[in-house]
This record gives structure tokens, sequence and C-alpha cells, in this order.
């Protein structure tokens, strides 16, 4: 039976052996040696006229077509799209090919409060040297703040974004004898009351797994949580004024049961969408087309409005979700790789494509802008044109808000705390101190300077 | 696995002792050589694979890593660290019940599978051998999401049938229910397997002690107690062993739970998922380690001790 017992111990060391073989060959990041020299016309002409193979690694689906926009403009080029996985299993992957030192694509697909993670570690390429700069006016000026430090260094180029809005079955609202949406969240939390009395749906959903969702409402209130100075300190706030006033509101909601607790993004949440469990969906631009997907039997009753405001005759939203697409500094062809990343997100036929067929939120400002991504009418929302009014929206997200770069432990922290404290109806806002305390300590526990 | 391969190598050894003596070293050397030969593919793989990466790990895990400033040599402090980490001991202590009230239930139930099975009184023994069976050929994941929808609290099967019947339905993926409701999946999916071992082990017993026990006018029930189940002893004790292996290294049923039950279940239900987390999210390799360490330490001690009291019972029997 010794066998047994030293089985275990093998057993058991393959789980290490995946965390030991993440180490092996593992290099310490070297100073960031930022080479401001551009690179001359002359340059990007022969790279892109050499024959090239990129990697790229992405989960946008079917981004086969923009990718061939681009073959067929520089068809030296040939770009390989492979998809790892979504966010944090990407992440995953690329932070063990960056330790490997090999295996690490050209250009990756990062959302923006992840942006600041590969910057720590040093795995992004400036792509000022390119030109980059030069697209700033381009873009939104939020969207493009989330690429470009205050140094002027650009570190990827913007794909989506998602700002906020509110999405409402008018259906039930008008049941509970409500015609127009909630402009102010004072009037949100007394239509919740009615609607909850006159149809016993709930208002909205409020999930304890979803980070993203409280952090683009904090957004919205004007907080500013996090902060990072590109170098070794950072800035956590966390439970601020701004933030408990944010929280507080929700826990009022949520003790009162006008709201419901259950995790999003699973079947059970798909479903209480679609049965009219809940009245609504505070929600971003990314949405409209995706609860199209996942309620398709409700279409016409819906209808999308802006995002509650906090003060009476204000205009401000907060951004959710949204990705970028980067190079890496261990690209061997970093010209070709910027270029690729550049134009798909610039030229205005891919940028249209991802709009109108993947039904990304664009970022540029004349896509933004095109007829025919603005006069798009959706049925499912009555015949409204949606996506002109969160085009409006894009425009009134707070210009300056920034990230750690470690918030995949906020995140999860998130869920251990406030998240939990949401699923659980415990008083949210001791919890919001208990994240601040847990992303306090691991920040210097991992040895940042916090301010 | 390499204790295994080396009981396999034996037979040249033990022949080596029959005489002529002269004529069979030279041989037994040769056959030595050619078993060596034989299992070096495995103990190449075996050693780059297990050994080496085992080493590196222990070896990683004496070290702290931070974001800033990278790697320092600390000593057992990340174990120190873990021995008061009440996510890890948390975690210890949900496991431990799980193995507790879980594999106990399990293995009764599979016994009394198996021995119903084999007393040949069951008809249609082989449909049902393989119903019981066919939840492990199930994968693991497909059988937890299968179980989430059934779980699921408003739209679940289970739910709708409580509320169909006006009762209440319990929300089986809540913080006091979740333990149970996956001890349910795994006693579901591993029964069979567990059936299978005591029954194959069942098949050997030598049918003369049958027809004496029938001589002596036994019952069914006193041949299954005092014939069957001690003739069937080790195969028990291997399967108590798995489980206690198997209970130990729960990541699946959490890990894919957590997409229904997020909050309830967090990173930290159980110390493989507490270690998953570690490493992956909170990009801790070295404490990662050494909570795995730790956990490859308990598990050997818990099974050891079960085998230790199971061979003085042995003894003094």
């Amino acid at each position: 039976m010794r066998t047994t017992a030293r089985r275990t111990a093998l057993s058991l060391g393959t789980i290490v052996v995946t965390a030991g073989l993440l180490l092996t060959g593992c290099t310490s990041p070297g100073s960031s040696t930022t080479d401001k020299a551009t690179v001359s016309q002359a340059d990007i002409d022969k790279a892109l006229d050499t024959p090239t193979k990129l990697t790229f690694w992405t989960w946008v689906p079917d981004i086969e077509n923009e990718v061939a926009l681009f073959e067929k403009k520089y068809p030296k080029i040939d770009v390989e799209v492979v998809n790892v996985g979504s966010g944090a299993d990407e992440y995953t992957k690329l932070r063990t090919a960056l330790k490997a030192g090999k295996g690490a694509p050209d250009v990756a697909q990062i959302e923006y409060q992840y942006l600041s993670s590969f910057r720590l570690t040093d795995s992004l390429a400036d792509l000022t040297p390119y030109g980059a700069a030069d697209l700033s006016d381009e873009y939104v000026e939020w969207v493009w703040n989330q690429v470009q430090t205050e140094d002027g260094s650009v570190w990827a180029i913007p794909q989506d974004s998602g700002p906020l809005g509110n999405l409402y079955r008018s259906d039930i609202l008008a049941q509970a004898g409500i015609t127009e949406a909630p402009t102010t969240w004072a009037q949100y939390a007394e239509d919740a009351a009615t609607i909850k009395a006159a149809t016993g749906s709930y208002i909205s959903n409020m999930p304890g797994n979803d980070p993203g969702q409280m952090v683009g409402l904090f957004w919205q209130a004007g907080a500013k949580p996090f902060g990072y100075d590109g170098d070794k300190t950072v800035k956590v706030d966390i439970a601020s004024d701004e933030t408990k006033k944010v929280v507080d509101y929700w826990n009022d909601l949520i003790q009162k049961d006008l709201v419901s607790v259950d995790p999003d993004f699973n079947d059970s949440f798909y479903q209480s969408l679609s049965s009219g469990k809940y009245a609504g969906w505070v929600t971003a631009a990314w949405a409209p087309v995706f609860l199209q997907g996942t309620a398709a039997n409700t279409s016409g009753k819906w209808t999308a409005a802006k995002i509650p405001q906090w003060n009476e005759g204000d205009d401000v939203s907060g951004n959710w979700g949204g990705s970028s697409d980067a190079v890496l500094k261990t690209s061997e062809n970093p010209i070709a790789a910027y270029e690729l990343a550049k134009f798909i997100n610039n030229d205005p036929e891919s940028t249209l494509k991802f709009a109108t067929d993947q039904f990304l939120f664009p970022t540029k400002t004349d896509t933004l802008a095109d007829p025919a991504f603005v006069d798009q009418q959706s049925e499912f929302y009555g015949g409204q044109k949606v996506n002109e009014l969160f085009a409006g929206v894009s425009d009134t997200v707070d210009v300056s808000f920034e990230w750690l770069p470690f918030m995949d432990y906020v995140y999860s922290s998130y869920n251990e705390t406030l998240g939990k404290a949401i699923a659980d109806k415990t008083d949210l806002s001791t919890a919001l101190q208990a994240w601040d305390d847990e992303v306090t300590a691991y920040a210097k526990k991992q040895g940042f300077t916090v301010e | 696995m390499a204790v295994l391969a080396a009981s396999a190598s034996a037979p040249p050894n033990s022949r080596s002792r029959r005489p002529p003596r002269q004529r069979s070293t030279q041989s037994t050397r040769r056959q030595t050589r050619a078993a060596y030969l034989l299992i070096t593919p495995f103990l190449v793989v075996f050693v780059a694979m297990l050994i080496v990466p085992l080493f590196y790990s222990g070896y990683l895990s004496l070290f702290a890593t931070q974001l800033i400033g990278g790697q320092e040599f600390v000593g057992l402090s990340n174990y120190v660290q873990a021995l008061t980490d009440p996510s890890f001991l948390g975690g210890l202590g949900r496991v431990g019940l799980f193995l507790l009230i879980q594999v106990p239930i399990m293995l009764v139930l599979a016994l009394f599978f198996a021995l119903a099975l084999d007393s040949s009184r069951v008809r249609g023994s082989k449909a049902a051998r393989l119903a019981i069976f066919v939840p492990y050929a199930v994968p693991g994941v497909v059988a937890t999401l299968m179980w989430g929808y059934l779980y699921g609290n408003d739209f679940g099967p289970i739910a709708q049938t409580f509320r169909a019947l006006g009762i209440d339905a319990p929300n089986l993926l809540a913080n006091d229910t979740i333990l149970g409701s996956m001890m349910n999946i795994v006693t579901w999916e591993f029964v069979g397997y567990n059936m299978i071992i005591m029954y194959a082990a069942l098949r050997t017993i030598p049918t003369e002690l049958f027809d004496a026990a029938e001589v002596d006018g036994a019952s069914e029930w006193r041949v299954a107690w005092s014939i069957k189940i001690p003739a069937i002893r080790p195969a028990i004790m291997l399967t108590v062993i798995f489980s206690i292996i198997g209970s130990f290294q729960l990541f699946n049923e959490p890990n894919l739970l957590y997409r229904l039950a997020p909050n309830v279940i967090g990173n930290d239900f159980t110390p493989n998922q507490y270690a998953y987390t570690v490493a992956f999210v909170n990009q801790d390799v070295p404490y990662a380690a050494a909570i795995a360490f730790l956990l490859g330490l308990v598990i050997m001690i818990v099974s050891y001790v079960v085998q230790l009291s199971t061979q003085r019972k042995e003894n003094l029997s």
C-alpha cells in the first residue's frame, strides 16, 4: 500500500507541475527602455512588403473577415487568428507564454482594465514610434485615454467599448403605469417600488459576480477608485464618498427586495431576462444586440434609454467592457503587427464591419457618426435607433478613469467581499471597506507604494 | 507508478534462484538489462515530467514573489502563512467534512449494489450493472453542468416540481446546501466505479466457500457479512483510499458550479481551487506551490492513518 501513498504524492505533483512549468525560463522584467525614435515611412512600407507571418490572439467571433481586409490590402502579410479563450483565460495563457519567452502572439486583444497589468511586466510595445499618437483625435476622448498614458505612450489601439445605458421592458413598466424611463436614480428607486408592487417584476438585477458592472456605476458617479503611475505607485481609493453613495443606494434596493441578486451571464439569468423576472437591465452599449439573442421571444417589448443620473439635469455615463488590440514587445515584426492592430480598428470598412456584423460598439468617432451605423432601426426595440442613442452616450463618459495593474486580483477579491455581500444581502458598505482593505493589503504585499 | 513498474520487472530476479547457477547469472544480467531498457522510455518521461517539476515546485515554494521586486528566498514562511490562512484551512475543513459524510455513503451504496448484483437474485442484473456504472462514463464536466441545471433555483426541474406541489422550493445552490449538492453529484458519478471494483473482487471468491456455507445453513446475509465482505477487504480499502484522495482533490465540481453560484462557492471552496486562484489570479506561484505541498502532506497522512488503523484490526483478528 506504500504504492498508493507515493502515487498520491505524485498525482499531487501534477498539480504543482503546471505551476512549476510556468516559471521555468522566467525572466525578470527588465527596465523599460522606451525608444521614442520614430520609424520612417520607408521602414513601414518595407515591412509591409516583406513576406511576414503574424499571430493574433483574439476572441472576437468571425474576426477573420476584418483580418481578410488587411491581408487583401497587404498580400505579403499572413495573419493567423487564434482564439485561446476570452478574457481571463487568454491573459493566463499570455502571461505563461511571456514568462516562457516564446509562444506569445504578435498582437493580442486585451480589455482596457488589463492593459496596465501587462505594462507592469513590460510586455507591451509602445506604439508611438509607429505613429500611433497621431490617431488620438480619431477616437472618442475617454476611450483614447484608456490606451494612452500621461507620458504620451500609446499601448494599444481601441477596438470596442461599452458606455452604460438602461434597457427596459416598456410593456412591464406600462403595466405599472410608468411611461417614461426614469432619468434620475431617485426616480429609478421609486419606479422600482411601483413596478414590484404592480407586476412582481424586479426593475433590474444586481449580480454579486460582476465587478465590471459595479465599477462602471462607480465610474458614472465620478469615483476614481484606482490609479497607477506606470512604475511602483498605485492608488487605492475603493471606499470613497462617491462609491459609498452608489453602494448605499443599491444596498437600499436590495434590502427592500426591489432588485434581485442573481449571478449574471448564466442560463438562469438569460431565462429571467426573457421571462420578465427582470423588467430592465442597467447595462452597456454592447448589450442591446446581446439581449436580442438571449431574449428573442420578447422582441418589440424593449426600449433603450440613457442611464439614470445622480443629479437632475446631468448627463454623465460610465463604461463597462470593451477591448483594445496591443502589440507584444516580444513580436519580431512589430511594424506589421502595429499595422494590423491599427488597420482593423481604424480602416472605415473594417470598423463599420465590426459595428454592424459583430456588433462591437465603435470607439472611432467617424464610425459613431456613420449613417450606416446610427440610422439602424431595431425591431427588437420597437424600431428605435438604439445605436444613435448609445453613440450619444459615449460622449458623456467621464474621460479620466484608471485601473490597477492587478485587476485580476481586484475583481476576484470583489467577488469575495462586496459581491458576496450583495448575494447574501448583508450590509454593502462594510463589504466595500473590506474590499478596499483586501486590495490595499495585496498591493502592499506585492511591493507597491500605495497612495 | 514507478513501484508498479519495478515490481513488473521482478520476475527475472526470482528466476535467478533456480539452478544451474552459472548460466542463469548471465541470462539474468541480460534480462535485467532488457528490462531496464524497456522501462527507460517510461522512466525518462516520469523523471522529466513528474520528479523534476515536483522538486522544482518544492524549491519554488521556498520563495516569495512580488509583482514589484521579483523573487526572494524566505524559507518556510509560505508554509507558516498557509497554516494560518483561513482560506486554506476553511477549504481543508470543507473537504474534510465532504470526506466524512460523502465517502461512507458512497461506499456503502457501492458495496450494497455490488452484493446485490453478485447475489444473482436481481433480475436483469447486467442492465442494472450498466445503469449504475453509466454515470462514471459521463464526463465530470457534463455531469456537473447537467446537475447544475437540475439544481437551478428559478427554472430547474427540482424547484419546479416543488412549486407545482405548492411547497417552497429549497435553494440547492445556497451557502448551507451547496456542499450537500456537491456530495450528491460526486456520489452519483462514482458509485458505479466503486461498485465495479468491489463486484470484480466478489467474482474472484472461490465458490467452495459458498458451498460450505450452504451446507452449514448460513443465510444470504450471513454469507455476505462473514465471507464476502472479509474476502474483498483489500478491494474495499482500495476504494477508500481512492475516495480520500478524490475528496481532497475536489476541483471540477466547485469550479463548474461556480458559474451558477459564484458568491456561494467563491475562489477558495476547496484547497485545490484555492491553489489555482493563488497561482493564476493572485499570480503568487510560490505560495500556490506551498499550498499544494501541504495538501499533499495532509492526503498522505490521512491515507496512512486509515491504512494503519485497518491493518491493526487485521492483525488483531
